[in-house]
């Protein structure tokens, strides 16, 4: 049972806060992603954690024990590095026995873990090299394999796989999915790779300038982004962002996006909804390309658009939709439309719309 | 498939061997010259021009380490044949070996001095490149106040030359009864060399990624533990070259050598032109002298010849 607390956590670099106050409660045996883009506090946070920085205000708990003051050595915890850091003067085996010499187990005690993780790893015909003559991949799982072998309290992955290439990646991160199903232990992972965290985490913790922004399953974050770093942030191709307004037509509620001349028609209750959450001129829309329905055909509630900039990525493509003054990003099937400059109909899904005030903050309207 | 190389590239390849000829046998000539006089007749040590083939011959060797006097009166055939072979090479030079009163051989000054050298310039070595390799870290990891002044005021320690303030350090020396000692030397050494040590270490040292050692940390072992385990073996090939420095500028040293001993810690250097004497210098003596003197750092740098080539500590961390 090992769960990790932060309250109130505070850093700074000189006069640059680059933690600003942190709470978050992390359960045992949770695969929780730390996202955010470089620089906003991500690994300082997970290095806190390991003890490697020390904080300047707020609690680190570790099984609800203060660990701020203990030494990254009395912490229990393990850590595989984005550089993987295995020690070039040993081979993979002392690499992995390394951890369980300083716990001053027996040399069979050592043996035996170390060939039991090897296993676990397929990397035992791998023990007797030095980690010059690995691969990338198979480094990374040495890393892991010497974070494993002690059967820390906890497991920190800062960027583990961020140095491999796309498709070595990919293996990695179903072969560390496997190892937390199978090893079971709290694990906290840092990555600025929005699909790492999805196919990961069981909760993500999105971060932005030292800033907690959400907290919440891959679903939560993805569908309900609390504000719109996090709904820009999270999902590819990006949410479209535009600024719009919402008006009442033929008993309906109508949402123009800035500079057109007409709008989409939505249902009325955002009407309701919206009343007295945003001033008249402050919304954002948010949309994902996935909302924004795209057919040849004029029908209802479907307007007519401009194609302007079509992306083919095979399985499907992302048309640019010239819409007032904004662009706005269709997914529609591969080859839909045949042309930039063909003229197609479009819809906003309402199911799929956000909408933000003026500071950015999500006004919670579920259709 | 064998690169096709063009006949300018192989003219220029000639050029180029034949330069790297010419520029051994320059580096070389001093070093050719020195160790055959070593093995000279005394007679053709110092021909005009230079005797380049000659029958090779121990004698200066023996009169290296041993005590020698002027033959008063030639030895008798009994004498001579009773001798043993060193001994009549020292009779056929004109000198005889010197003995104590129950005959045992007496030895020359040479191999005291030789061992002052290796003793000086060992323990020197090791404080220099020690306290050099703890010093480096600190600032290579730490961050402190003054940092870089700091660093300055190391280097600046090597801006004076030494010899500027031999004249005060020889009457402090005195006061404290450090003058003719070996600590006295060692210390001097380890100062001079200590600066260099720093800053040589440290560019090593500061190579090394901080990660290496963060991952030790966090796998269980102290700041302490972690630098002996992890960063000393990864900082071998740095402690290698700044040793052989450090080795070589103590093994070398002169002037302070000459000022601050006499006899008890006096080192090589500068008993080696001592032995010029009086009357004709044999220089046959002097060479072989020399020649012992350049073996300890050819066999220093031979034998750390592998840290010193670089390459270790590739490909363990991803960038």
């Amino acid at each position: 049972m090992t769960q990790i607390e932060l309250r109130g956590v505070q850093k700074f670099f000189g006069t640059v806060q680059v933690i600003k106050d942190l709470n978050l409660k992390i359960e045992d045996n949770e695969f929780i992603v730390l996202l955010g883009q470089s620089g906003c506090g991500k690994t300082t946070t997970l290095r806190g954690i390991a003890g490697l920085e020390t904080i300047d205000e707020g609690d680190i708990l570790i099984d609800g024990q203060p660990v701020q003051h203990l030494k990254c050595s009395d912490r229990d915890i393990a850590m595989v590095f984005q550089s993987f850091s295995l020690y070039p003067h040993m081979t993979v085996y002392e690499n992995i026995a390394f951890p369980l010499r300083a716990t001053r187990m027996s040399r069979t005690e050592v043996d035996k873990a170390v060939r039991e993780i090897a296993q676990v790893l397929r990397i035992t015909d791998l023990l007797g090299r030095k980690p010059s003559a690995l691969s990338g991949g198979d480094m990374q799982r040495v890393a892991i394999g010497r974070a494993l072998v002690r059967r820390p309290k906890a497991m920190l992955m800062d960027e583990p796989i961020g140095a491999l290439d796309a498709k070595l990646r990919e293996d990695m991160r179903g072969e560390i999915k496997r190892l937390h199903v199978k090893q079971g232990s709290t694990t906290i992972y840092v990555t600025h790779d929005q699909i790492e965290a999805m196919s990961l985490a069981d909760r993500i913790v999105i971060m932005h300038e030292g800033v907690l922004q959400q907290v919440g399953s891959p679903e939560d974050v993805y569908k309900y982004p609390s504000n719109l770093f996090v709904a820009q942030f999270v999902g590819s191709p990006v949410m479209n962002v535009a600024k719009a307004s919402v008006s009442e037509a033929g008993g309906e509620a109508r949402v123009t996006v800035d500079g057109a001349a007409e709008g989409f028609a939505f249902p009325r209750e955002l009407l309701g909804k919206l009343n007295g959450k945003a001033a008249v001129g402050d919304l954002k829309l948010g949309i994902r390309p996935e909302g924004v329905l795209v057919r040849h055909e004029a029908a209802d509630g479907f307007l007519p658009v401009e194609a302007h900039i079509i992306e083919p990525l095979g399985s499907h493509d992302i048309v640019d939709l010239r819409i007032g003054g904004e662009m706005l990003r269709a997914r529609t099937k591969a080859g839909y439309v045949d042309k930039a400059g063909d003229r197609v109909f479009a819809r906003l899904d309402p199911s799929h719309a956000h909408f933000f005030d003026a500071s950015g903050q999500s006004l919670g309207v579920r259709l | 498939m064998a690169a096709v190389r063009t006949s300018g590239e192989v003219a220029l390849n000639r050029v180029a061997i034949a330069a790297v000829i010419v520029i051994t046998l320059v580096f070389l000539a001093p070093i050719y010259w020195i160790a055959s006089t070593a093995f000279k007749p005394r007679n053709l040590a110092t021909t005009i021009p230079p005797t380049v083939l000659f029958q090779p011959e121990v004698s200066p060797w023996v009169k290296l380490f041993t005590k020698r006097s002027q033959l008063r009166t030639q030895p008798t055939p009994e004498e001579y044949e009773a001798a043993p072979w060193w001994e009549r090479i020292v009779f056929d030079g004109g000198e005889k070996v010197v003995r104590d009163g129950r005959g045992n051989v007496q030895w020359s000054a040479y191999p005291d001095r030789f061992m002052n050298s290796l003793i000086v310039a060992i323990t020197s070595t090791v404080l220099a490149v020690g306290m050099g390799t703890f010093t480096a870290y600190g600032f290579s990891r730490f961050k402190m106040k003054g940092e870089a002044d700091l660093l300055f005021f190391i280097l600046s320690t090597r801006m004076l030359p030494p010899v500027v303030v031999a004249i005060p350090m020889f009457l402090m020396y005195r006061m404290v009864g450090l003058n003719d000692t070996h600590w006295g030397l060692i210390i001097l050494y380890t100062a001079f060399n200590l600066s260099f040590s720093v800053w040589l270490m440290k560019g090593f040292i500061d190579e090394i990624p901080k990660e290496y050692e963060e991952a030790a940390l966090v796998d269980g072992y102290t700041r302490m533990q972690a630098f002996f385990k992890v960063v000393l073996p990864e900082a071998a090939t740095g402690i290698a070259a700044t040793a052989v420095f450090c080795f070589i500028t103590a093994w070398n040293e002169y002037a302070f050598a000459l000022i601050m001993t006499n006899r008890r810690a006096q080192t090589a250097p500068p008993f080696i032109p001592s032995q010029v004497g009086s009357g004709l210098p044999d220089w046959t003596v002097i060479a072989a002298g020399t020649v012992l003197f350049l073996l300890p750092v050819a066999i220093f740098t031979f034998l750390l010849r592998n840290h010193l080539l670089r390459g270790m500590s590739f490909g363990a961390i991803r960038k």
